[in-house]
């Protein structure tokens, strides 16, 4: 795998808080608008499409772990 | 508005006199007398094969159609001994100009470096393109070209296709070994052959005004996202000969196409895209379009090319230029089945080849379309980041997609022999051969693309000599750069081929290169010959 998904910063808190705090005072549009430019730029900057696609790869898994997290939830739920 | 440029006269064929079972027989039928046929018909022609040639019409269709003309399609047609007049009568350009708003984003060359006997592009109405092919069908005796004779039926049989056409005095039969279909996004053909092809509808609507004025816009292409004067879509201005203006403004998807035609609503528009009303309306039309191909090219012996084999939308001049593209893959294909020195099989490359490339053709446009239509809030969001980027950051300009322009593509070939040597440079096999300015040892100026003319638009070695040269093939033509050949002073044919001494390069009938050699030997090049022939 290209993309590294070990730990890159030496202060990762670091990292996090200097994106949340780029958000701060933002409407969620301006902030959807602020991320889109985000992603363009840093995806420029790596310069690696694979990495990018790996990068997409793993962002979407999230959505995927959500969604079925919610599905199982659901079904407990409606166990329940 | 403009009517039609060019009538032609229905003329009877005494084909039409015989009786049904005993229908003319022609080796090649081509059907479709738009710049597609044509070409195809006159390449075919020049390979001495007769032609007989098929349109509907009797006139050249009105209305500019297709502008832009690419530097490979102006380099065909010099083959087909009409590109200078193309050229002659076209408006060069290379640069574009993006703007976002009122502002430019950016600008781009599209051929920044010299020694090329042809432009980037050509801008010329298609009539005009149309015109000029026909005359120069009329001085070929091995092409019939045949007014007013619709094809109406089509049944393939074992040895040859049989073909009923339609004519002012009735109908009657040809048989033909193969038939081209070049007729048209509508094709006739493709039905009849029972291959109606699905793709993507884009649903924006675009409206095309040619206007006539007199102005002082610079001959480029203007590009515009969300200008003033067109607020939220995408506008194009581009120069044709006759001080006519091309002018092309994306609607919404649900404005109504017969009010939005109406000159006088479409001229307040132009009069704030162009700052005056001292314009006059050449044509006008409304058009949505599709982004399709034809699963296979060809159908037992009939064969499509052009807008009936693939559609594109018009941003990024694939169409026309790729049709071309397609009539320079099959007819020295067509020619040496025909001949019977390569056999049926190698046809079987043109669709490869060309098929492959539409795929490309489509991929390129649709992204752009895309990107001036975005399909979603979030696609939206993106692109309005692209553009605002492009206003600070170089890759944020090389994002902002106003239109891919075309280039032609590299094939993945089984007719290539794969490098087997290193190269650094230079067209890798599958590539089309790149032009350079060379001369001749009296110091006479020419070009690359001349002496590929002049070595006879057949297979060709082109290479650098290095002492004694080795004994090209029979039927292979020779180009020799340096000692006793032509002279390369500024270097520019070695960079551009990453050339040494005694570097060869194998090139089609097409002007694309079959194989390279670092050092060529007889046997190397007479299996790569065998494999670009489809005699292997």
């Amino acid at each position: 795998m290209a993309l590294s998904t070990s730990s890159n910063f030496a202060k990762p808190d670091d990292a996090f808080r200097a994106v949340v705090e780029a958000h701060r005072g933002l409407n969620d549009e301006q902030s959807a608008d602020l991320d889109a430019a985000l992603v363009l730029i840093l995806a420029n900057h790596i310069g690696d499409i694979e990495v990018l696609r790996e990068a997409i790869v793993l962002a979407k898994r999230r959505m995927l772990d959500d969604g079925q997290q919610q599905q199982q939830q659901q079904q407990q739920q409606q166990q329940q | 508005m403009a009517q039609s440029k060019t009538q032609f006269g229905y003329r009877h064929h005494p084909d039409q006199d015989r009786a049904g079972g005993n229908a003319a027989e022609h080796p090649v039928v081509v059907v479709g007398a738009g710049p597609v046929g044509l070409s195809l018909a006159i390449d075919l022609a020049q390979r001495g094969q007769p032609i007989v040639l098929l349109d509907d019409a009797d006139r050249i269709g009105e209305g500019s159609r297709a502008i832009c003309f690419s530097k490979r399609s102006l380099e065909y047609w010099d083959r087909l001994g009409i590109g200078q007049r193309m050229v002659d009568k076209g408006v060069v350009w290379s640069t574009g100009r993006i703007f976002h708003g009122a502002s430019q984003l950016y600008q781009f060359d599209l051929l920044p470096e010299p020694g090329h006997k042809r432009p980037a592009f050509i801008n010329l109405q298609q009539f005009h393109a149309e015109a000029y092919l026909v005359d120069r069908v009329r001085e070929l005796s091995a092409i019939d070209l045949r007014w007013r004779n619709k094809v109406t039926g089509l049944e393939q049989r074992n040895d040859h296709v049989l073909l009923t056409i339609e004519t002012p005095d009735g109908p009657y039969l040809l048989r033909a070994h193969h038939v081209i279909a070049c007729d048209g996004a509508r094709s006739s053909l493709r039905q009849m052959v029972g291959a109606e092809f699905a793709g993507q509808v884009f649903e924006d609507q675009f409206l095309i005004a040619d206007v006539r004025m007199t102005a002082e816009f610079p001959t480029e292409r203007w590009f515009w996202f969300d200008p003033p004067f067109h607020a939220g879509r995408s506008a194009l201005l581009h120069k044709q000969p006759d001080d006519i203006w091309r002018i092309d403004l994306q609607l919404h998807p649900d404005a109504d196409p017969v009010v939005e035609k109406r000159p006088e609503n479409v001229r307040p528009r132009l009069a704030r895209m162009l700052g005056h009303e001292k314009f006059e309306f050449e044509w006008i039309s409304l058009y949505k379009f599709q982004c399709r191909r034809m699963e296979k090219f060809i159908h037992g012996r009939v064969i499509f090319a052009g807008d009936a084999a693939h559609q594109v939308s018009p941003f990024g001049a694939r169409g026309a230029n790729s049709g071309l593209e397609d009539a320079e893959n099959l007819a020295w294909k067509l020619d040496r089945v025909l001949r019977g020195i390569s056999p049926e099989a190698l046809l079987a490359s043109y669709h490869l080849e060309r098929s492959a490339a539409a795929d490309e053709n489509i991929r390129e446009s649709t992204r752009s379309t895309d990107f001036m239509a975005p399909g979603s809030r979030q696609e939206a969001r993106l692109r309005k980041a692209v553009l605002s980027l492009a206003r600070e950051t170089e890759f944020g300009k090389r994002m902002v997609n106003g239109g891919r322009l075309s280039v032609p593509s590299i094939y993945c070939s089984p007719l290539s022999t794969m490098d087997t040597e290193a190269w650094r440079g230079g067209p890798r096999p599958g590539a089309s051969m790149p032009d350079a300015e060379v001369s001749t040892r009296s110091g006479i100026s020419g070009y690359l693309t001349e002496a590929f003319i002049k070595a006879g638009k057949r297979f060709t070695l082109l290479e650098f000599a290095n002492g004694a040269a080795i004994e090209a093939p029979d039927d292979v033509g020779v180009i020799r750069i340096g000692e006793d050949g032509l002279f390369d002073s500024a270097g520019l044919a070695a960079a551009r081929y990453d050339a040494e001494p005694g570097t060869a390069y194998l090139l089609r009938p097409d002007g694309y290169v079959a194989a390279r050699f670092r050092r060529p030997t007889r046997p190397a090049l007479d299996a790569a010959l065998a494999r670009a022939t489809g005699n292997i």
